[in-house]
């Protein structure tokens, strides 16, 4: 009759808690290995046995000699967390216990948020860095990580924070100027960066100016800016609104080469009004009433 | 056993006589729905009869013969009457079926008559309605229409310019590691809120902006909640809302509730949502001659000018209608029936509740466009 490796594993588990209590473990291993490295276990006494090593995500098996120092090669062990050594002889069983922690930082993870604000926000953008090894354990003992926000008009933006529990996290301000900043975390040699859009904010003002074209009006906007002067993207709406004696018309443009442009019917002493999202611009009155 | 056997001779019979009475004296609307009206007709003795026939024709797309028996036919030829009906491009007339039509005696003599036929079209965003006056004549001992022939105008062969602008998206892959970013959703904010108690329930009139550099597609949902926190209804603004925001545009959203009461209401929980879309910022539409008409039959009235050289196939507008200290009183819309040409006038009505129309002191319309050229 053949058991399954997990069941027989969890009763050697089961078994190796319950010895635990009951006698005094002879083997002799470190307490603690970095993931990835050699370790030795000495076992003590005489005869053939079986050493079991049981963690999380992986389980290692040996035939050993009892009294001999069994080997583990660099590698064989990677996974971080608290381990069981198990040695079950003909006429014995014998147990311990050890840590595998994270090795040297080799990786990070990096969240940015958000990907796209306005400029000029005070904290506007969080970063938090996840600092893992070569195997992808969490590092947890701190190490510190800098933060640097850089590629747009001025000084960068750098923070060094010490990682807790292997995170570290930091917020930043937008710059004044729009453009695409490159936040950076880093630890060591190991850096991770992400690309933050940052984009004008709402128009400061709308200012218009209206020609006549033919029969109709042409009314086009100056460049519209945020209040940093940055021009606003395009295809941001502008709405056009044209009141004459018993009537209005209304169009929606978009504002393409840092303007908006639109022909609306010229009646004389209309009154054209400018608007964009929640902000006003001027109004013009056309014409004789 | 027995019973049994009577029964099944019953229905056998009823059958039977319902096939035969449905044969001899088919109702006009199953006569339309069959298809086969044009072949049940009755004579056109009477003008009546005569637009009675028309309609059932026009009902059945039977167009040869709806338009074999007018009586201006030297006017305009077959497709003309058919495009007025159907429309030159594909619009919701196109795909529209007729779900009934009215007629109403104005002025009859013994040679001549004046009737209005209101056709009632039915598409997959509501129906609309098509009144014509029609003119009859007498022409032996026939009646005849003559069709006032509404010819939709053509547009010249030209080449319009445009400066398109569009928005395209690539999102985050599945092989990107877990911390990599993705696209953010655009940042939408409701402006404006508040609810309204209504005969057939309580409304929720609002504005979304999309304060945003990005386009969104956007939906706003709303749960009534009563005192003890529990929710009464939860409902959404379908398509009283434009669903597209290019960047700083506000649409108007209303949220019904049918048969709630604003008194068992404590409070609203609002869910705007956005994503990023592609999209493009043309067509411009231009809303000309807009006017509010007051009640009887209140509605916004005005004319909607495709300023770009895209054929628009849908265009959907939304009236929103303030008081006279600016706040939102009504959200009502009108899917336009015909499709907007470039730089060719083509006129909606919006309607407004009577009650409301007279504390309308200013209001907005907004279009939003559907161009099937725009998803080939």
């Amino acid at each position: 009759m053949k058991l399954p490796l997990p069941f027989l594993l969890s009763g050697l588990v089961l078994a190796g808690m319950q010895l635990a209590l009951a006698q005094t473990g002879t083997l002799r291993l470190s307490r603690t290995v970095e993931a990835g490295s050699a370790f030795s276990i000495q076992s003590s006494g005489s005869g053939k046995a079986v050493l079991y090593i049981v963690g999380p995500g992986q389980v290692l098996r040996r035939n050993i000699q009892l009294g001999e120092t069994t080997v583990f090669a660099a590698g064989e062990l990677h996974n971080a967390g608290h381990y069981i050594a198990v040695v079950v002889g003909d006429s014995s069983t014998d147990q311990g216990a050890f840590d595998v922690v994270a090795a040297n930082p080799a990786a990070l993870s990096f969240l940015a948020k958000p990907s796209r604000l306005p400029v000029d926000l005070h904290d506007g953008i969080s970063g938090v860095a996840y600092v893992f090894d070569t195997f992808q354990n969490l590092v947890l003992a701190p190490s510190t990580v800098s933060f640097q926000l850089s590629g747009v008009a001025g000084a960068g933006q750098v923070r060094t924070v010490a990682t807790r529990n292997g995170v570290a996290w930091t917020k930043m301000d937008s710059t004044a100027k729009e453009g695409a900043a490159q936040f950076v975390a880093r630890v060591g040699d190991v850096s991770g960066t992400r690309v933050i859009e940052l984009v004008p904010g709402d128009p400061c003002t709308v200012r218009m100016s209206a020609h006549p074209s033919g029969a109709r009006l042409l009314l086009e906007t100056e460049p519209v800016r945020d209040c940093g002067g940055n021009a606003v993207p395009d295809g941001t709406i502008v709405t056009f609104k044209e009141t004459y004696s018993g009537g209005e018309a209304t169009v929606d443009v978009p504002v393409k080469r840092g303007i908006a442009r639109a022909e609306m019917p010229a009646y004389n002493g209309a009154r054209i009004s400018v608007a964009t999202g929640v902000v006003m611009g001027n109004e013009i009155r056309w014409g004789k009433q | 056993m027995m019973t049994g056997r009577i029964l099944a001779i019953g229905i056998l019979a009823a059958t039977v006589a319902l096939i035969v009475v449905g044969t001899l004296w088919p109702v006009p609307s199953a006569v339309a729905m069959a298809g086969s009206g044009a072949d049940l007709l009755r004579p056109s003795s009477t003008p009546q009869a005569a637009v009675e026939n028309l309609a059932h024709e026009i009902g059945g797309q039977a167009w040869g013969k709806a338009y074999s028996g007018l009586a201006n036919k030297n006017e305009f030829n077959q497709e003309d009457f058919k495009r007025d009906l159907t429309g030159s491009y594909s619009s919701l007339r196109t795909y529209a079926s007729l779900d009934r039509f009215e007629l109403r005696p104005l002025h009859a003599s013994a040679d001549e008559a004046q009737i209005q036929l209101k056709l009632h079209w039915s598409t997959v965003v509501g129906p609309f309605v098509d009144t014509r006056e029609l003119h009859v004549v007498r022409n032996g001992d026939r009646w005849e229409v003559a069709w006032p022939i509404v010819k939709e105008p053509r547009v010249p062969p030209q080449v319009i310019a445009v400066n398109y602008l569009r928005w395209d998206v690539i999102y985050r892959g599945p092989e990107d590691d877990w911390g990599a970013q993705d696209v953010e959703a655009p940042h939408v904010r409701i402006v404006d809120m508040h609810p309204v108690e209504r005969s057939d329930g309580v409304v929720l009139l609002g504005e979304l902006l999309n304060e945003d550099v990005v386009p969104a597609f956007v939906t706003v949902k709303a749960t009534l909640l009563a005192k003890n926190g529990s929710a009464i209804a939860t409902e959404d603004s379908f398509d009283k809302i434009s669903h597209t925001l290019l960047p700083k545009q506000v649409t108007p959203f209303l949220i019904a509730f049918p048969n709630a009461r604003l008194s068992q209401v404590d409070s609203v929980r609002m869910q705007p949502s956005s994503t990023l879309i592609a999209a493009s910022a043309d067509p411009v539409v231009e809303i000309e001659d807009q006017r509010m008409n007051p009640a009887p039959g209140a509605s916004l009235t005005g004319k909607l000018v495709n300023q770009s050289g895209q054929v628009v196939n849908v265009a959907h507008v939304l009236g929103t209608f303030y008081d006279d200290s600016g706040q939102l009183v009504w959200v009502s819309d009108q899917y336009v029936d015909r499709a907007l040409l470039p730089v060719t006038p083509v006129p909606f009505a919006i309607p407004l509740p009577a009650d409301l129309a007279r504390k309308v002191k200013s209001e907005r319309a907004f279009v939003t466009t559907y161009s099937s050229s725009r998803f080939q």
